[in-house]
Formats: C-alpha cells, sequence, structure tokens
C-alpha cells in the first residue's frame, strides 16, 4: 500500500466535513488540559491556531523567530480575503468558491479539501468581525466587497490595503488574550531547528533562543508547523528578510513528505527591481488591477525610448498603447490570475516592449479611472498603496503610470497532509502556507488569507483531536529522553560545523547567487535542459558555501548571520528538490509553466493524463536521490477544461 | 528621478556586545551607494564589507521591508525612522541623503527598551500592554453573522485609522518622557470605535494604563512628537480618547 492516505471521507462533497466531524474523536475537557501543543509560527495560521487550541483547553507552547508574534509576515499581505457570503446577491456560493478556488488552481488540489475551505470561509468573516477586525464597509453599516484575479463574482473582504495586517491582529489578540490566561506560552526570538521524533510519533522541537544563542528542548504530544512558504529560495521574493523554509525543511528530512514544491507563484504586480543593490521586493496588490490598466507600447521605439529615459509614459497617445491583457482576455481583462498575467508581462517584455531601463517592467496605469472616478475615490481606495510606491520609486501614481514586473510572492507546494491536514510523521501537522492542500498550481488572490485562517480556526482544532484523543493515557513528553539528547546534539553539530568554515564570503553572496540559478532556470518559464543545469549549478554552488562561507560573531549571543546561513543552507537543498520537481512534470499548469508543454497561442497547457497527481517527494538520506511518490487526484465533482480567460 | 550614486558616506552608529556591555560609537565609511536603495540596503551592503573585513557586522531588527510588520527601529540623525515623514526606517531610501554626509544611527533609547545588541532593542513590553486587555473575548466560533450588527461607515474608518499601528515603538523612541500612550490609545481607540470592542472598553483602558505604568513607560506631557514621528500618522486625538475612556471607567469604579 502506498504511504499516502489522504483519509479522504466518503460521502457526497458538500457532505463529507460534516459527516467527518460526526466521525471523529473529541477529548474531554479534563484530559485536554493535560495534553500540550506545539505551535510554530505565529502568522494567521499559527496564531489562530494556537489561540483557538488554547481557548479548547489545550496547553500550547507558540514558537516565533521575530521579536514579537505580531510580526509574522501575513501582516503584509494587502488585498483581501476571500469568502462565499454572496452578500453582494451577484449569485456567489460555497459551490461557485469551490470551482473558482480548483480552476484557477489547474486542477491540481484535492476537491474535498478545497470545498471545505469554501464551506468554512463565511465563518471566517463572522469570526474576524466579532473580534473587532475594522473591514470596509458601505454607508448603511454593512460589509463591503471587492473583486479580486480570475473570478466573475465580488467576495473578496478588505481593510483598506491592509487586511492582512488587520486578520493578522486579530488573531495576535486572540493569542494575547489566552497568554495572559496562561494557557499558551510564547517564545518569540526563538528558530525551530528540528523535529523531535519518539516511536515514529512527533514529541517535541529543538529550538535555538536567538537572543542568548541557547539550544533548547521542548516536548509535546502534537507538533504543528505554521511557518509559511520557501519563497525565499529565490532571494528575491515579496516575503519577509526572515521567511524561510527550514522548519518544514528538518520535517521532511524526519520524514514528512514535501509535496508540490515546484509550484511557486509568481505575483505579477511588484515593484520592478531597481538594481544590483536589491535585497527583496515589495508586492503592489492585485486589487489594483480592479482599477488600473495594465499596458506596453504598441511601437517598439517607443519603447526604447523609454528604456532610455528619452520619453515620458504620458506621451504616448492611447491609441499608440497595447492593453495586452485586455487584448489577449477580453471577458477578463486586467483581471485574469495572477500566473497568466505574469507570463503574460514576460512575452511583452522578452519581446523588447518593457518600459524601465532594464526593459524588465510593464505599466499599469490609473489614469483611466481617475478621470472617470475622480481622484478623491482612487485615493480612498488605495491611498496607503500609492504613498508607498512613491517613497520608493519616487514617482507619483496620480500622475504618471505605476512600473510593475512579476516576482515570486507565495508557495502553493509544501509539506504533504492528509483531510486531517496530519503530515505523514503521526502527530506533526502542517497549516497555512506550509502546506500542499488548497491551491493547486496557482493560487487565486485573497486565498491565502483565508486558508491561513480556516486551518487554524476551524479545521485544525478539530481534527487534532482525532489523533491527541489516543493520546491521553501518554504521560507529559520527558525531555531528557535519548531522542531529544540525539536530535540536539545534531543540531548542535551542524551549527558548529557551519560556524567552523570561517571561509570568506557572507551568506549573502552565495544566497543571491542561488537565487539567480532559480529566477534564470527555475523561475516563470522552465525547461527540462535548463532545469538539469539548475541542478548542477545549485549542487556547485552549495559545495563552495559549505567550504567558503564566513560567520562572524558568537555562537552564544545575538547573530543574524549565523541565522541566515542556517536557513541558506536548507535553501540550497529546497531548491534542488524545487528544480527536481519541475523536471518530473513535464506539462504546463498554473505556475508552473514547461516550455515543452504549450498551445499554439504560447498559454499553458495541461496533461491530465498523465500528471493528475500530486508530487509527494520522500527523503532518503544527505546526497540520496529522493523517491517519488503520487497520490492521484480524483475530480468528481468538476470537469477537467483547459483553463480559459478569454 | 533617476538614481545617482553616493560616492561616500560616513556612518556613525551604536555598538553594544549585549545587554550588560557599555556601547559606544564607531564610524564607518561606505562607498557607492545608489540613491534608489533603501537604507537598510545600505545598511546590508556596509554590514557585508565588515563580514569581508572580519569585523562583527551590525546588528539590527528588519523584516518585512515593506513597511507594515513594525519590525525595524532605527533612530537616524536623531529621528525614529530617519528623515522623512510617514515611513519606517526600511522605506527611508538613500535619495534623502546627500554625498559626503555623516549617518548617525541609533537604538530606540527608552528604560521599557532594554538594548539587546548594537541597534536590536527588546520591546516585548508592547505585547505585554495588549495582553493586558488589548483584545475583545470572543472564543472562536459561535459569533453572530458579520452582518448582523451594522457599524456606521466613519466608525469603522476610524477604528481603521487607529488599528493602523504596526506597534513599532517610534511615539515612544520619540517621546522625552518615553510615554507609550499613542500606542495604548491606538488599540483602546480602535476597539473603543466598534460595537464588538464597546463591551470591554472600560476595563480595557484601564487594565492597559495600569500596565503600561507598570512596565515603566513615562507619563504623557501632550507634546505630540509622536504623532509627527508615527510612520503610520496615528493621530494624538486618540490620546484624548484614551483620557475620556479611562476617566469614564475610573468614576463608574
Amino acid at each position: 500500500m502506498s504511504i499516502l492516505n489522504s483519509k479522504i471521507p466518503e460521502g457526497p462533497l458538500a457532505e463529507k466535513w460534516n459527516r467527518h466531524k460526526s466521525a471523529i474523536k473529541v477529548v474531554s475537557p479534563a484530559n485536554k488540559r493535560k495534553l500540550e501543543i506545539i505551535v510554530v509560527g505565529t502568522g494567521l495560521g499559527g496564531a489562530s491556531a494556537a489561540a483557538s487550541l488554547a481557548e479548547l483547553g489545550y496547553k500550547v507552547k507558540t514558537f516565533c523567530y521575530q521579536d514579537s508574534p505580531r510580526r509574522a509576515h501575513s501582516i503584509a499581505a494587502q488585498g483581501g480575503i476571500n469568502a462565499a457570503k454572496n452578500y453582494q446577491n451577484d449569485n456567489d456560493s460555497v459551490f461557485r468558491l469551490f470551482y473558482d478556488t480548483i480552476k484557477g488552481g489547474d486542477y491540481r488540489a484535492r476537491e474535498a479539501n478545497v470545498y471545505r475551505l469554501a464551506e468554512v470561509s463565511p465563518n471566517i468573516i463572522d469570526q474576524c468581525v466579532a473580534q473587532g477586525v475594522p473591514f470596509g464597509r458601505e454607508y448603511g453599516g454593512l460589509l463591503d466587497n471587492r473583486s479580486f484575479g480570475g473570478v466573475l463574482v465580488s467576495r473578496t473582504f478588505y481593510a483598506r490595503g491592509q487586511t492582512g495586517q488587520q486578520l493578522l491582529i486579530g488573531a495576535y489578540q486572540a493569542l494575547n488574550r489566552q497568554i495572559a490566561k496562561g494557557n499558551v506560552e510564547m517564545y518569540s526570538r526563538h528558530e525551530m531547528l528540528d523535529l523531535v521524533k519518539i516511536d515514529g510519533k512527533a514529541r517535541g522541537i529543538i529550538a535555538r533562543d536567538l537572543v542568548s544563542g541557547e539550544i533548547k528542548r521542548f516536548g509535546a504530544h502534537a507538533v504543528v508547523v505554521a511557518t509559511g512558504g520557501y519563497g525565499n529560495v529565490f532571494f528575491l521574493s515579496t516575503n519577509a528578510m526572515g521567511s524561510n523554509g527550514s522548519a518544514a525543511w528538518q520535517c521532511y528530512k524526519k520524514g514528512a513528505l514535501m509535496a508540490n514544491p515546484c509550484f511557486v507563484q509568481i505575483h505579477p504586480t511588484c515593484i520592478p527591481v531597481h538594481g544590483d543593490q536589491q535585497s527583496k521586493l515589495t508586492l503592489m496588490s492585485e486589487s489594483l488591477r480592479n482599477d488600473g490598466r495594465v499596458w506596453v507600447p504598441k511601437k517598439k521605439e517607443d519603447a526604447e525610448k523609454l528604456q532610455r529615459g528619452e520619453m515620458h509614459p504620458n506621451d504616448i497617445p492611447d491609441e499608440d498603447r497595447d492593453f495586452y491583457l485586455e487584448r489577449r482576455y477580453p471577458s477578463y481583462g486586467n483581471l485574469v490570475p495572477r500566473d497568466v498575467a505574469s507570463r503574460a508581462a514576460k512575452e511583452r517584455c522578452d519581446a523588447g516592449y518593457g518600459v524601465n531601463g532594464e526593459g524588465k517592467a510593464v505599466f499599469l496605469d490609473f489614469k483611466y479611472s481617475i478621470e472617470r472616478l475622480g481622484k478623491d475615490v482612487i485615493a480612498a481606495r488605495y491611498g496607503n498603496l500609492f504613498q508607498m510606491y512613491e517613497k520608493i520609486t519616487d514617482v507619483d501614481p496620480y500622475k504618471a503610470p505605476m512600473m510593475i514586473y512579476p516576482a515570486i510572492h507565495y508557495t502553493m507546494g509544501g509539506t504533504w497532509v492528509d483531510y486531517n491536514l496530519m503530515t505523514t510523521v503521526p502527530g506533526l501537522y502542517s497549516i497555512g502556507e506550509a502546506n500542499f492542500s488548497d491551491h493547486g498550481a496557482n493560487r487565486l488572490g485573497a486565498s491565502a488569507l483565508m486558508q491561513g485562517l480556516a486551518d487554524g480556526y476551524f479545521i485544525l482544532p478539530y481534527t487534532i483531536g482525532d489523533y491527541l484523543a489516543d493520546e491521553i493515557m501518554t504521560p507529559k513528553i520527558d525531555v531528557k529522553a535519548p531522542e531529544f539528547a540525539e536530535t540536539e546534539k545534531a543540531v548542535t553539530d551542524r551549527i558548529e560545523k557551519l560556524y567552523n568554515i570561517k571561509g570568506s564570503k557572507p551568506v549573502d553572496y552565495f544566497h543571491k547567487r542561488l537565487g539567480q540559478v532559480m529566477w534564470d532556470h527555475v523561475g516563470m518559464a522552465r525547461n527540462a535542459e535548463g532545469l538539469k543545469e539548475a541542478i548542477k549549478m545549485i549542487q556547485e554552488i552549495r559545495e563552495e558555501f559549505w567550504k567558503d562561507v564566513r560567520i562572524p560573531g558568537e555562537l552564544d549571543n545575538l547573530n543574524p548571520e549565523l541565522e541566515k546561513a542556517g536557513r541558506v543552507a536548507d535553501f540550497f537543498d529546497i531548491g534542488e528538490l524545487l528544480a527536481r520537481d519541475a523536471l518530473d512534470r513535464n506539462e504546463s499548469c498554473g505556475g508552473h509553466f514547461r516550455e515543452e508543454s504549450a498551445t499554439d497561442e504560447g498559454e499553458a497547457k495541461r496533461n491530465d493524463e498523465k500528471f493528475t497527481y500530486v508530487s509527494c517527494w520522500e527523503y532518503k538520506g544527505e546526497g540520496v536521490e529522493p523517491v517519488l511518490h503520487k497520490e492521484d487526484l480524483v475530480f468528481e465533482n468538476v470537469k477537467l477544461t483547459q483553463r480559459s480567460y478569454k | 528621478m533617476a538614481d545617482k550614486i553616493l560616492k561616500e558616506l560616513k556612518i556613525k552608529v551604536w555598538r553594544q556586545k549585549n545587554a550588560k556591555s557599555k556601547g559606544k560609537f564607531e564610524t564607518y565609511v561606505i562607498n557607492d551607494i545608489s540613491t534608489g536603495s533603501s537604507f537598510l540596503e545600505m545598511m546590508d551592503i556596509l554590514n557585508n564589507d565588515l563580514i569581508e573585513k572580519g569585523i562583527d557586522p551590525i546588528a539590527f531588527d528588519h523584516d518585512c521591508r515593506e513597511g507594515i510588520c513594525g519590525t525595524c527601529s532605527l533612530h537616524i540623525n536623531g529621528r525614529p525612522h530617519g528623515p522623512d515623514t510617514e515611513v519606517t526606517t526600511c522605506q527611508l531610501h538613500m535619495r534623502k541623503f546627500k554625498d559626503g554626509e555623516t549617518i548617525i544611527v541609533e537604538p530606540w533609547r527608552a528604560r521599557a527598551f532594554p538594548v539587546i545588541k548594537d541597534l536590536v532593542v527588546d520591546r516585548t513590553a508592547l505585547d505585554k500592554i495588549l495582553q493586558a486587555g488589548g483584545f475583545v473575548s470572543v472564543n472562536t466560533g459561535g459569533v453572530p453573522d458579520a452582518n448582523a450588527i451594522p457599524v456606521a461607515r466613519d466608525d469603522a474608518e476610524e477604528a481603521m485609522d487607529a488599528a493602523a499601528c504596526i506597534g513599532c515603538g517610534a511615539c515612544v523612541a520619540a517621546c522625552k518622557n518615553s510615554s507609550a500612550m499613542l500606542f495604548v490609545s491606538a488599540k483602546v481607540s480602535h476597539l473603543a470605535k466598534l460595537p464588538q470592542g464597546q463591551v470591554e472598553a472600560a476595563a480595557r483602558a484601564m487594565n492597559m494604563v495600569s500596565k503600561m505604568d507598570e512596565l515603566g513607560f513615562g507619563g504623557c506631557t501632550n507634546t505630540g512628537a509622536c504623532e509627527v514621528e508615527c510612520p503610520k500618522s496615528i493621530s494624538i486625538t486618540n490620546i484624548a480618547r484614551l483620557n475620556r475612556e479611562y476617566l469614564k471607567a475610573r468614576i463608574s469604579r
């Protein structure tokens, strides 16, 4: 039998979750008090899970590498959160949200998980409003909605351009309440460095206190990883500087399968790279595509003049502008999904129509909506984003079009989980961006927030009980057990190994080179030859890194370079697996575009016959090729069609 | 608009090994910085230079680098978040500086924010204030429909204005008394403006203010420095609202 058992409940799609909830076990309040749960990460998934589990009566320990749980990178999400409320009376429904998500994900996600996500989505909005999240409202006092890419209804709730911030503050407040009550022990500035398994089950973690450098042991009856995605493998991304894949990667090395690592989202509207001193890319919310029109010049000579700085975009008359998204996709226009918009921008820039000095930017122009709606309306909708753009670029987007270009933003791939969100390691759960489960090969805008909170508030608190009900006789986990000692030693050895290299180059030097290889060969367009080349280059840079990296400072003190080194060491391995997975998947779907698999018009071409599966990679040891397992995806409720947004 | 190169800058920066040791200023020279680079990108380049020279790099807090997480916390040329308005340090760009300039970089200075290393300070006191009451006491599940209680649009907007606080602590660093009143008032206002938060408004104001006092933050003398330096333009009218809520709570006790 396959080691993969997705545990998808029997029965009609719309009844699966209810049936499952009735069938799974529940832990009594008296026993919950005796059970401990570790939650790693305090973004939307982690904070909401930690708070909800503590409210239920479990004893929770929560960890984040930041100085406060409120800083987790969910905070940077701008545009909104989807929910099937149908407040707009535009014929939205749970099924429509489910269908849009499955289609948007290019038919590479599990039906049952996605349906459940859509089903609990309305509860999220209710919960957040009750917590005091100040969503945008109409004059009548009811909640407002906006539209997002890839859908034909308005179901996105928002708090100006700071929706992620406000939702995270809601979850953080709930978490704070449990910290004050003593139900959650909060460990900020602590980084999980390994998972501890006893008799095959997840029983704790080893973490480094980032201030004192002390390596500490923490035991629990179950461990939840909510540590986000691995987008920083590309060096430049919209992720926070500290965002990393290391916790999930240690779980992989301890037996948790990694699913669909090649499914990476490239967001179409980021501020373009400005030169070689750049450290990170800034996203401009997708919501801007509601009112901005994307264009490049029709005439190549105009583009070349723009590239040389000899022409101002406002001098190009409308008839010489190529609104290429409206031209190619008349029914969705500027609101096509992210993967489609990103590739279309790359296509124009590769053809020589890019509009900045590097030829790697397109315009997002608000002139037309300002003419139609007035500057005040646009300012009310996007004021903070316009201000952010001007601070970074020194260009006023009320007067001149924004310049945008695609950038790495989100990872749909992640730790494989079953319907209960449990990984292949018993007692180890993965939620939010860290798991693979809901977005297939491409995530729709405003769905990450929905998934993080669905997992944390409404799914994990139920499903974890099914496992813990069998653990009520397990005493408090003893961190003096030999398994803790062994794992701690492995962690210490690795830190010392890195520290003692004492080479000549800082961590960033290697990280930038890795990122360049990833972007060039494993980025927006991939082919077999390039991927093989990438794997070779990653191995070479990794070898150099382990010989020549220099980590200054001390081990028993705050040492950001040491933290970075550990994360980048893992990024090499993650990058290699990502390329390997991309090589195996010789089809184009969602954010994964294989040049060998395209339609005559250059659109992504899926190969359902061969690739309707989840790629699940099993670690087999250092330097050994991982083994691929396949979870076949079965579609009983939607018909697989070639995605069209024309 | 076009980026220029700053040929030489002198960075005079606070170095302190850990919480126990005494700190001092060191000056480093850095060359060829693009005016299009952010201040923290300049710091990255300086740090990589220092590493290659065998000098311990400068520790500073930063994460999202897009002005929303509230992690970055530098005091630059005498101002929290440096010489620009409505920005965090990570959004401050080098076009705000002149070639040849000496830039002075210090950590937040406040009794409640002890230095951990170099420019990194401990701001967990802010978390503790929020733990004292900065929430609505509802559990997950069992809440009414989101549209069951209409909220006047202006109230929702004012709540959002206050909720925009990123918890960076610039208000504390800007205040000569190291008061956290702007921070506390932003949370009290955010929740008091919404019907969901009004139930506990009085207790919340009392508990958060007494926690603030307990943690060693100073009192507010209405200088308005906090409002000027707040990267999210949180208004001091929130402090007036906090005082009203606090007074109401005291009277009704």
